[in-house]
């Protein structure tokens, strides 16, 4: 009997989080498939009756819807800025802590760090206060140094860029994490033989460090772009998506569709298009890093 | 810890332009840094300002006048000691959470057998489903399961995860076979070996897991929102997010709010931050 028992146990072991990992993960995606062809609603969750399926009316209608569209365009003018800034000040951050020989270096990873851990909702609401246009920090700051009020939240491209410079604020101290374990992986003899060819400290960087870190630069690339498609909770905190739908996400959009208008169905296929957004971006993503591991 | 690359160099002047290259990327972290956590300054600097003060201009750096008034309104006149309770209780959970991915993980790393890595690579997969596919049927199933609405119903769509499991693999993969083996000869069950020899020995990586749960916990948002109707059962994060739509001139009160929701995890980050930065140096070195 306990001999049965200790074959079993690696199946008891696992069974638990697999149980739940099926019935939130794997099992919804199915769902989501099979409800973006019905007219789920508030109706149709209440009697399941009501529900129909209608093909594939919900993916035609939400690309022409024009709401959808300009989320989409939002969506990509985040990633566009956001994940190459994201990238340059983590790494440079990153390189300046690991360049430096003081003690004090080592603080800096908690004070850049620290924005990572902190709750959204009580970042955002720090930073609305700091963004508003009467009362706040920002706008003060600027007019004591005789410069005029800035539109933060008010102006939607304005709005936009300000969502990414708090959003930009929060993700550094990971990927900066990120960078400097793949900084200390590099063989210290590496800098010393170009140190006997005579090479400073810029020469080594450009030519050993950046070389070297081309796997962690890919893998922080492809997270953070993953990461930003997924833009989600700084509009739906700070602008929920105002001035003018300016700051709308895809993934607000998804959001206040199932739960703020209760279209279960048509959110559902707005959620596939992102999903098959990101399996594209990563794949992409994947080619060009072959390709150029390929080349050298 | 001064493996310098000063040290290792010969020349008076590459020693010269080094050390002005420190004090360059030192200035220059300075200054990155103090804009990092002037936000945080101005959130703590503020909840304690009276609301006369907080609409002053000029602003105030340092409160004139020093007033706990806005904390007591948060737990006197809204429900904030509600929000804390519930927030605790799924801390809690999220706890029992981390023994199932620990145990999964263990699990993973150390038996052999039928279906093991296909398995694996389905929890591996779950991490790529983005959450916003998953919103609206997951709160279906729960509805389903007349679960919407309930502490359950918060708790479970975020109790296992696919990434500490997987760092829990990593981590028990190194336990040495023999051990286990020894162990079990002399007639203990999988359960105690599992509970006695492998929990002990993961202890570094159990540390920062418990505290990186403890931070997931406290600062649950999104499925609170989307479970809960409720006030009885808002977090702090829904709470505070409520309290921006309700008092939304009221800065002092909102930055009391932000900063009792911010300070632990600031403080306990702070405190165990060797921890946890090593550990992921570690595990992404693998």
């Amino acid at each position: 009997m306990k001999g049965f028992m200790n074959r079993q146990a690696p199946y008891f072991f696992i069974a638990p989080t697999l149980l739940l990992l099926t019935l939130f993960s794997i099992v919804p995606i199915v769902v989501a498939l099979v409800i973006s062809f019905t007219d789920m609603d508030l109706r149709g969750l209440a009697n399941w009756d009501r529900v129909s399926f209608i093909g594939f009316e919900n993916y035609v209608e939400v690309l022409k819807d024009p709401v959808f569209l300009k989320a989409i365009l939002n969506t990509l003018f985040y990633v566009a800025i956001g994940v190459p800034l994201v990238i340059l000040f983590s790494l440079t951050i990153a390189l300046l802590i690991n360049l430096g020989t003081s003690r004090i270096f080592k603080a800096f990873r908690v004070v850049y760090y620290l924005p990572s851990v902190t709750n959204i909702v009580a970042v955002a609401v720090v930073w609305s206060y700091l963004y508003n246009p009467a009362l706040g920090l920002f706008n003060y700051l600027l007019n004591s140094v005789g410069l005029p009020d800035v539109p933060w939240l008010t102006e939607p491209t304005i709005a936009k860029l300000s969502l990414i410079l708090l959003a930009i604020w929060k993700a550094i101290g990971l990927n900066m994490i990120i960078f400097i374990a793949a900084l200390q992986g590099i063989p210290k003899t590496y800098y010393e033989a170009a140190q006997l060819d005579g090479a400073n400290t810029w020469q080594q960087v450009t030519s050993i460090t950046i070389p070297m870190l081309r796997f962690a630069i890919f893998f922080v690339s492809i997270t953070t772009m993953i990461g930003w498609l997924q833009f989600f909770e700084e509009p739906f905190v700070m602008t929920e998506g105002g001035p003018l739908d300016g700051t709308l996400s895809v993934a607000l959009f998804i959001y206040q569709n199932g739960f703020k208008f209760n279209n279960f169905g048509y959110a559902a296929a707005g959620s596939f298009v992102l999903f098959v957004c990101i399996i594209a971006v990563t794949l992409v993503q994947l080619r060009l890093q072959k390709n150029e591991s390929d080349m050298t | 810890m001064r493996t310098t690359v000063a040290g290792k160099k010969g020349g008076a002047r590459d020693r010269e332009g080094n050390l002005t290259f420190q004090w360059i990327s030192g200035i220059l972290l300075t200054i990155g840094g103090i804009f990092f956590l002037l936000p945080f300054f101005w959130m703590v600097l503020s909840s304690f300002k009276p609301e006369s003060e907080i609409v002053q201009i000029p602003p105030t750096f340092w409160p004139a006048t020093f007033t706990t008034y806005n904390f007591s309104y948060l737990f006197e006149n809204m429900n904030f000691g509600v929000y804390l309770k519930n927030t605790l209780i799924i801390v809690l959970f999220s706890f029992g959470g981390l023994m199932l991915n620990a145990l999964a993980g263990f699990g993973f790393a150390k038996y052999d057998f039928k279906g093991r890595n296909g398995l694996f690579v389905l929890v591996l997969a779950t991490m790529m489903i983005p959450s916003q596919v998953t919103m609206i049927p997951v709160y279906l199933i729960l509805n389903s399961l007349g679960l919407t609405n309930t502490m359950t119903g918060i708790v479970l769509p975020g109790l296992v995860g696919a990434f500490a499991i997987f760092l829990f693999r990593q981590f028990m993969s190194t336990i040495p076979t023999e051990l286990l083996e020894a162990t079990r000869l002399d007639g203990a069950s999988e359960y105690r070996i599992f509970l006695q020899i492998a929990l002990p020995i993961s202890k570094p990586i159990l540390a920062v897991q418990a505290i990186l749960t403890f931070i997931a916990g406290w600062n649950s948002f999104l499925w609170p929102l989307i479970i809960a109707n409720d006030e009885s059962l808002y977090t702090l994060s829904v709470g505070l997010s409520l309290l921006k739509g309700q008092y939304a001139a009221n800065f002092g009160l909102q930055m009391a709010g932000a900063t009792f929701m911010v300070a632990p995890v600031i403080v306990l980050f702070t405190y165990f931050q060797k921890h946890i930065i090593e550990n992921f140096t570690i595990s992404g070195l693998k």
